[in-house]
């Protein structure tokens, strides 16, 4: 188990940059999700901690030792690809063993451990049979003991469970993170599902076009995203264009038509200054309001609804202010605004944040 | 018609053309090489049309007819090991080239465009007696008279691989194509070096392409009389080059039809084989 640092790590392909300079540190034990739309340079990042692509510049360290020299073979990485990619003239056994054949483990101890390492996944029984003979979970299991089994310094998880149908993925996540915790491997994960990353992450990476957005936790990035790219790829969002007026120790305030004047928390427009500003405001913290609704603490606006998406428990509403058009999601206990009435819509200033705009 | 009457007659439909002509032009023609072989032919020169197992006895039993069965085998053996040894990496090269894949791929087929009889022939201008080999090697010195290359078994077996090289390439290209590179990765990714990881990984999934590949050379190498026809001597003579003989100078059908089935029995075989151990490979689940 080892801490993984990029440093300075750079990464063309003839003409074509997929990784600008990027550092990122990531601590042991730590559970570390690289997450961005197809084509940002998370998978890139991931094969190059991997040993399967070269880094054009910079410096790669586990556990503190320069890596790129080494090749993959000795760099004692467990990894999970996107399709398993188990050996399919092999049995379970065979494929969870294959990493032990180069490691010097005598003989009695293979056994044992594949069967430890199959135990750890729930699937015992499974040893003798082909890849072939299991479905999707039970392969990405299998997948999963033969990287771990080999006590790997760090687990590198490359969108595991994005070939997997929606009930599984779920369940899988669940396991994943149970297995990650009990080991307790320093983990990267990639994916393109904002609710993978949310749910599963100690830390998220967003990335977008070989950059990276923003480093934080779950909720920083969930609640306060650092661009207005971050705060649309993880969930929907409302950009509103306004103007920061002024701030004090407690909130920055933004004017924004037509509600006014927006006291937003200080921590969540950090470094804003005067001037042209942007206000982000989740969908789901914009509320319609029905005529009896307590609106205190609320920054309320009248407009037209223009379309319902009714999904059950909750439904998506696009509402017309004006020149713009917000989207807000809501939970529903009766019955949905009708398209084309006229509603208040209000939200709380302490679930907004702000950014500069550039 | 009920839709799933028509439904169960369209694969007949389609496929009907085919087999008519794989009726006529395949099963009909072995059928009458069949009863030919049974036919006798006597001294005047005209068959006599009966129940004789006279050409049979003849062919199982003559020692000349084995050993030039042998040495066919023999030579297809040989043919095929070279084809194998000198294709497998030529089709791994071509299946992990990206950019030029479609250009590697073209230049194997483009033998295909000159006629085989042309293209065996070709080597009488390299090594035959006055060909471009022996006049190099007497034009910077180092032989004052020509050397006879030609007409040994070495140059019949050199005709062959030329001839066959590209069956063996394509089929081993194929099978090495639809094996799915992260599995190399995954592989390395476990402590295997590369050579490792060939050898645990790709080899053992590239041998149903192999083994295809061996087949075909085997096959069409031992069935072939043109190649020991226009390279070989007297003495290199196949087993075709027997049918050929029989039928065509000696014009006795009878004898050629039970030669010709004969090979057609051992050839037939060794497919049976490779079934079986196309059977065996089942064993080694996930390659369907």
């Amino acid at each position: 188990m080892s801490s993984v640092h990029l440093n300075n790590i750079v990464k063309r392909f003839g003409g074509f940059t997929a990784v600008h300079q990027t550092s990122l540190a990531i601590p042991e034990g730590e559970f570390v999700t690289l997450l961005g739309p197809s084509g940002c340079g998370k998978t890139t990042n991931l094969r190059m901690i991997a040993g399967l692509l070269d880094p054009t510049e910079g410096e790669i360290l586990i556990g503190g030792k320069r890596m790129n020299e080494v090749p993959i073979h000795k760099r004692n990485l467990g990894i999970v690809f996107q399709n398993y990619a188990l050996f399919p003239h092999k049995t379970v056994a065979q494929n969870v063993a294959f990493g032990l054949r180069y490691r010097d483990v005598p003989k009695a101890d293979v056994a044992s451990r594949v069967q430890a390492a199959l135990d750890l996944v729930q699937l015992p029984e499974v040893g003798e049979r082909y890849p072939k003979e299991l479905s999707g979970g039970q392969q990405q299991r299998i997948a999963l003991a033969r990287a771990i089994v080999i006590q790997p310094e760090v687990l590198l998880l490359d969108e595991p469970l994005s070939a997997l149908d929606a009930n599984l993925r779920e369940d899988m996540r669940v396991e994943l993170k149970r297995i990650q915790h009990q080991i307790g491997v320093t983990t990267v994960f990639v994916t393109h599902d904002q609710s993978e990353a949310l749910a599963m992450s100690d830390k998220i990476v967003v990335m977008s076009a070989g950059r990276v957005e923003q480093i934080g936790t779950p909720e920083e990035v969930y609640n306060t995203p650092a661009s207005a790219f971050v705060a649309n790829f993880l969930g929907a969002s409302n950009i509103l264009q306004g103007r920061c007026t002024g701030r004090d120790a407690q909130a920055v305030q933004i004017e924004i038509a037509p509600f006014g004047t927006v006291p937003v928390p200080a921590d969540k427009a950090a470094d804003l200054r005067e001037g042209p500003a942007k206000l982000i405001l989740r969908a789901e913290k914009l509320l319609l309001l029905g005529a009896a609704a307590d609106t205190s603490g609320l920054i309320t606006a009248q407009a037209t609804v223009e379309t319902v998406d009714y999904q059950g428990q909750t439904v998506r509403y696009f509402v017309r202010l004006g020149e713009t058009q917000l989207q807000a999601i809501n939970m529903i206990d009766t019955r949905p605004f009708v398209e084309g009435s006229t509603v208040t819509i209000g939200f709380r200033p302490q679930d907004c944040a702000a950014l500069q705009e550039t | 018609m009920s839709v799933e009457a028509r439904e169960a007659r369209q694969p007949w439909i389609l496929l009907s053309p085919a087999l008519i002509a794989v009726v006529l032009l395949l099963i009909v023609p072995l059928l009458f090489i069949v009863v030919y072989s049974f036919w006798l032919r006597t001294a005047t020169g005209a068959d006599q049309v009966g129940f004789f197992l006279d050409n049979w006895q003849e062919a199982l039993s003559d020692v000349f007819y084995r050993d030039i069965l042998f040495g066919t085998l023999r030579v297809a053996a040989i043919t095929t090991l070279v084809c194998g040894l000198m294709g497998y990496p030529a089709a791994f090269f071509i299946a992990r080239s990206r950019g030029n894949r479609a250009i590697l791929l073209l230049m194997l087929m483009l033998p295909f465009w000159i006629s085989y009889i042309i293209r065996t022939m070709s080597w009488i201008n390299i090594l035959g007696v006055s060909g471009a080999f022996n006049s190099f090697l007497m034009a910077v010195g180092v032989i004052d008279e020509p050397i006879q290359m030609l007409y040994n078994q070495t140059t019949v077996i050199l005709g062959l691989v030329h001839f066959l090289l590209p069956f063996m390439i394509l089929n081993i290209y194929v099978s090495l194509d639809g094996i799915d590179t992260n599995l190399e990765d995954a592989a390395n990714s476990l402590g295997a070096t590369r050579w490792q990881s060939f050898l645990q990984v790709t080899l053992p999934l590239s041998l149903p392409g192999l083994a295809a590949g061996g087949l075909l050379c085997f096959v069409l190498g031992a069935g072939t009389y043109i190649t020991p026809l226009v390279l070989g001597g007297p003495r290199d003579a196949m087993f075709a080059n027997l049918v050929f003989e029989a039928i065509i100078t000696q014009l006795n059908w009878p004898l050629g039809s039970a030669l010709s089935l004969m090979l057609l029995v051992v050839l037939g075989a060794l497919v049976l084989i490779y079934n079986r151990y196309l059977g065996m490979a089942q064993l080694m689940k996930g390659l369907g």
